[in-house]
């Protein structure tokens, strides 16, 4: 990193350049600038970053204005490390992130590798399999809640059509044991396309003289795509599974709409279990406990997964 | 074209290929599709079962959208002929229009906040991409990462200090309150991504301006701003897009004068349960202009999205 | 020229004094939620606007959304609503937080008495602490969980003759809470002119508060009491009594064999819906949307009745409802109390009741003639007469949300037991006690 630096100060403007400048001097204008934008995200972000720390520690409430606040050390976050039912949401998370990545991954890959054969009208249908993605996953999940209806579902009246069964026999979002499965099918009908675009830049950057080398070298096709295709899209792939991991930690609307984190707890993942404790519950300084510890457990996990990320690209 | 490559592949496996994802692409596309059916469907066709794919259609899930209705008696149905196509839609409830929903005044705050946060975040994120991109800035590596790093924070524990700080400031519910907050959000982004779209104007036609007597600041103005005119425009589409979907912080900090439509839309109700025909048009108009959007600028947008996470 | 100015000085005057403002024309802004009797309470309100010359705004929220969204603007201090009709379950919170105008001396300076009002219904909507003569809110629309059925299904001689072969008994209004689960049995996935119908609609909602209204319509017939004594907090033995666990029992059995495919996560919506689609038998939910059930030109009329939430151990129904209460962040505090006292009138409240409004002023309730003028009338003076109510606390959200754990969790997710759902609710219900300084 701090190569850059040295390269951006030996490319910075020619200093005979430079004393010709009328105005304001470079190093006012930088500053000028910056300055807004770090404002805002000092008061946006670091300065509500640091009150949260700080109410971690205390039991504050704030639908409770006149209650005397008491320092209360680290109870908040023992009592959370300590507490079965949150182990349980954290499970539920971590279910859900997986199958959603795996999913995605592997259907995303192989659409991608499918439209890098470029067939007639592959561009256009690019962008309709893109679409889910950028719409508003409150209002699309809302309306799966519809499609997931027994009886009158979409989902259920197909799933009855090609299975033989009765579409009111089974409840995507009501039994224990589909609820899970309901959230990740959403989800990868949602963002497959995210992962399916990543991965198509990164078969698009391989350069097309490695193949004909290896067609030289008499290579089977399968053995290409697994010494060639496989290892220089791995890069990409594993962008596109930091993206979807922290994007998936941090879900929220689509479950909440869909399910609201029943039936009883088991949709329930950590983001929907905090609202409950910050904005219906209103334990304020608890909340802002299991704030701070889903952000470290995200950002630990992001920063080991970097590290090997540069691993694999250093190859 | 050479009859033989070893990286065009055949016709068969490209016709193999085509009809797969044409099929995936027809399989995702049907919910979208029952969406905009449904929006056309009277309340009763939509919950009927097996679900129905031919219907007569009606706007009566249009007209429920945009008004209120109340049931009268029959004494009033009849002295009171219906005013207009709307109101003679929902006679047949026996219920007529009072007036408009809120629907329309929600989906106005979501242009207001999702532009306006929008040309904030543009507005910022041009000044300090350019800074970072021409200017040395001590730790400038570190502060792009940690700018970056802001997003990892699920949006509801930042919400939190959001909603104390805003109570104390009085920006609870307030659109200025909004466009800060989704402005805060989406400048890391913004900036990130345009720092990469300035990085690629070589600096020597600035400096041949410089040199031509520009000052710092026309040579931004004149000379980097219109080349990085198409970075700027895809930027903001995903500025704009990010504003237009959020749905945790307005559901959490706006509760009527700046709320907007994505926690309105799954609350439209109508006689009992959920009006399905109504949500589902609530929802067609909504997703509509994004759906639009991203065919007509497809280009951008697909190579914004992979360059923007490529380069991180 | 110095007229013109005399007049808009004396407009600054009328600004900017508080004293002058009952002459002022003000918007006020009333907040409840989004069902029949909200669009009832605009028609009523009318009359308002044309005597005071206020603009009346209404702000309603859907039921799901409804805690949520007015507790968040309640404690953001907004000012959005001058008037609340807010949930019984709020006052405490209310009033200890200060979101709510004490009213006592407005009542007693404009000969308002709470005496006026049905006794179950000041204490729950109005007192705090409770039943002490410290009111915050007005009793304004009183309610309970009841049920209704299919009047027409219940009198067909092929469905009684079926009714009595199988049970030995005439088919008619439960008169316990056994009695209506094998009716809603019987009815489970029997065909009914060529369409499977249902038992009964009930309350599932895991969200806001719905299973937990429509598990205590069986708690409470059981003899459930959530303190030994009251005020003590002394939980154990009485959350956890045998009878509890016997009616939670009972919930789930009945969620198994008597209820809709799908209605896994229901409130009052998918209530109305089950029975306006003619899924189902019966259905439980408020009082307040029978006369818009009655009213229903499908499956209301003569072919709809009524029944209190039968009893089992003794009597007992789940207490909805609400009292209006003025927003102590609002700036027109005194316009709103105006409308407090025109709605208090006993000519307000009789047309209040007329219109479809639960009307709890005595006049209206002990007319004569009020048992009679809707089929559901003596059902609701009978219920209000045996309500209990949840937890009232400041700390009522945080009980609730427990609450709704720990039963969805047991009810529908088929968790654990009753007893250990009910011991763990006493669980969580002691930690939030104990935050509170209250244990």
């Amino acid at each position: 990193m701090s190569e850059r630096t040295i390269d951006r100060v030996a490319t910075a403007t020619p200093p005979k350049v430079a004393r010709k400048i009328k105005g304001l001097s470079d190093r006012a204008i930088a500053w000028i600038f910056v300055a807004p934008t770090i404002f805002l995200l000092l008061a946006i972000n670091i300065f509500p970053l640091i009150w949260t720390i700080q109410l971690s520690f205390t039991d504050f409430k704030a639908n409770r204005i006149g209650r005397e606040v008491k320092n209360i050390g680290l109870r908040n976050y023992e009592r959370i490390l300590t507490d079965n039912d949150i182990w349980l949401n954290m499970q539920a998370t971590a279910h859900f992130l997986f199958w959603t990545i795996f999913f995605q991954v592997l259907i995303g890959f192989t659409l991608a590798w499918l439209i890098n054969k470029k067939f007639k009208g592959n561009d256009l249908w690019t962008t309709i399999i893109v679409l889910p993605m950028m719409l508003s996953p409150a209002v699309v999940g809302n309306f799966w809640k519809f499609l997931y209806q027994p009886q009158i579902g979409l989902f259920n009246y197909i799933v009855a059509f090609f299975s033989g069964k009765d579409p009111s026999s089974f409840q995507m979002l009501g039994q224990v044991n589909l609820a899970p499965w309901s959230i990740v099918i959403v989800d990868t009908w949602m963002w497959t396309p995210f992962v399916m675009l990543i991965c198509l830049a990164g078969l698009r950057s391989i350069p097309d003289y490695i193949y004909e080398a290896a067609e030289i070298d008499r290579a089977s096709k399968l053995r290409q795509f697994f010494t060639i295709t496989i290892p220089m899209v791995l890069p990409f792939l594993m962008l596109a599974v930091l993206f979807r991991g922290i994007e998936n930690f941090k879900m929220f609307d689509l479950v909440v709409q869909l399910t609201g984190g029943g039936p009883g707890s088991t949709t329930e993942l950590t983001s929907i279990n905090l609202k409950r404790e910050a904005f219906e519950k209103w334990r304020t300084g608890y909340a802002s406990a299991y704030a701070i510890i889903l952000f470290v457990t995200v950002f630990g996990l992001a920063s080991i997964y970097v590290k090997a990320l540069n691993k694999v690209k250093e190859r | 074209m050479s009859s033989f490559s070893v990286t065009t592949p055949s016709n068969r496996s490209k016709w193999l290929a085509g009809t797969l994802v044409i099929t995936y692409a027809l399989i995702t596309m049907l919910p979208l599709v029952w969406i905009l059916m449904t929006g056309f469907k009277s309340p009763a066709d939509s919950i009927s079962y097996p679900p129905k794919a031919i219907f007569e259609p009606t706007l009566e899930g249009y007209v429920n959208l945009f008004t209120t209705r109340t049931r009268q008696t029959q004494e009033f149905l009849a002295e009171n002929p219906p005013q207009n196509w709307a109101d003679d839609i929902v006679r047949k409830y026996d219920m007529v229009i009072v007036g408009p929903s809120k629907f329309g005044e929600r989906f106005l705050n979501s242009v207001i906040i999702g532009f306006g946060s929008t040309f904030l975040s543009i507005f910022l994120g041009t000044l300090a991409a350019y800074a970072f991109s021409r200017f040395k800035i001590p730790l400038a590596d570190d502060l792009l990462f940690f700018i970056l790093s802001t997003r990892m924070m699920p949006p509801i524990a930042v919400a939190i200090p959001i909603f104390l700080m805003y109570r104390k400031l009085g920006l609870s519910d307030t659109h200025l309150g909004m466009i800060l907050l989704y402005t805060a959000v989406n400048i890391s982004l913004a900036v990130w991504l345009l720092k990469g779209f300035i990085d690629e104007i070589p600096r020597e036609y600035e400096e041949a301006a410089l040199i031509d007597g520009y000052t710092r600041f026309q040579a931004f103005y004149k000379v980097v701003l219109p080349q990085a005119a198409t970075g700027i425009a895809s930027t903001a589409i995903f500025c704009l897009i990010f504003a237009w979907n959020e749905y945790a912080f307005a559901v959490l900090l706006t509760s009527a004068t700046a709320q907007t439509a994505p926690p309105f839309i799954p609350t439209i109700i109508g006689i009992g349960g959920l009006d399905w025909p109504a949500v589902a048009a609530g929802a067609t108009i909504f997703l509509l202009p994004v759906m639009i959007f991203t065919i007509l600028l497809r280009k951008h947008l697909l190579r914004g999205i992979t360059f923007g996470a490529v380069r991180k | 020229m110095s007229y013109k100015k005399l007049v808009s000085a004396s407009a600054i005057a009328l600004c900017t004094s508080s004293i002058t403002s009952l002459a002022q024309a003000d918007d006020l802004t009333l907040c409840w939620a989004a069902w029949d009797p909200a669009n009832a309470l605009v028609e009523l309100s009318k009359e308002f606007e044309a005597e005071s010359g206020h603009t009346m705004n209404f702000e309603f929220v859907p039921w799901p959304n409804f805690a949520d969204r007015m507790l968040n603007e309640l404690n953001s201090g907004g000012k959005l609503c001058d008037l609340l009709i807010g949930d019984s379950q709020w006052i405490g919170g209310g009033a200890e937080n200060g979101h709510y105008v004490k009213l006592n001396d407005f009542f007693d300076a404009n000969g308002i008495s709470m005496d006026d009002f049905a006794p179950a219904t000041v204490y729950a909507y109005s007192t705090w602490p409770k039943g002490t003569p410290n009111y915050y809110a007005l009793p304004a629309m009183g309610d309970a969980n009841g049920w209704f059925y299919r009047k027409d299904w219940f009198a067909r001689e092929d469905i009684r003759a079926a009714f009595l072969e199988a049970t030995g008994r005439e088919l008619g209004e439960p008169q316990s809470q056994k009695e209506l689960l094998e009716i809603a049995q019987f009815f489970q996935g029997r065909e009914i002119d060529g369409k499977k119908v249902y038992g009964a609609a009930i309350f599932t909602e895991r969200g806001s508060e719905g299973i937990t209204m429509g598990v205590t319509g069986a708690l409470y017939p059981w003899g459930f009491k959530y303190e030994n004594t009251p005020g003590s907090y002394d939980m154990e033995g009485a959350v956890n009594s045998p009878e509890a666990v016997e009616a939670l029992e009972f919930y789930k059995e009945f969620y198994e064999t008597a209820t809709p495919p799908g209605y896994t996560n229901s409130y009052m919506g998918e209530s109305l819906d089950a029975f306006k689609s003619g899924q189902v038998a019966m259905a439980m939910n408020w009082f307040a949307f029978f006369p818009g059930l009655y009213a229903d030109p499908n499956t209301g009329g003569d072919k709809i009745d009524f029944f209190v939430n039968p009893p089992q151990n003794q009597a007992g129904s789940t207490l909805g409802g609400q009292g209006i209460s003025v927003v102590s962040y609002s700036d027109k505090q005194d316009a709103a109390l105006e409308y407090i006292q025109w709605f208090a009138q006993p000519e307000v409240q009789a047309k209040w009741w007329e219109l479809g409004g639960y009307s709890a002023h005595n006049s209206v309730l002990n007319d004569p003639g009020f048992v009679d003028s809707q089929p559901f009338a003596g059902d609701f003076l009978e219920a209000m007469g045996a309500v209990q109510d949840f937890w009232q606390e400041p700390a009522y959200a945080e009980l609730l949300l427990a609450m709704q754990k720990r039963i969805h969790d047991y009810v529908v997710a088929d968790q654990g037991t009753a007893q250990e759902a009910l011991d763990l609710l006493i669980e969580d219900w002691t930690e939030v006690f104990e935050d509170e300084g209250k244990l």
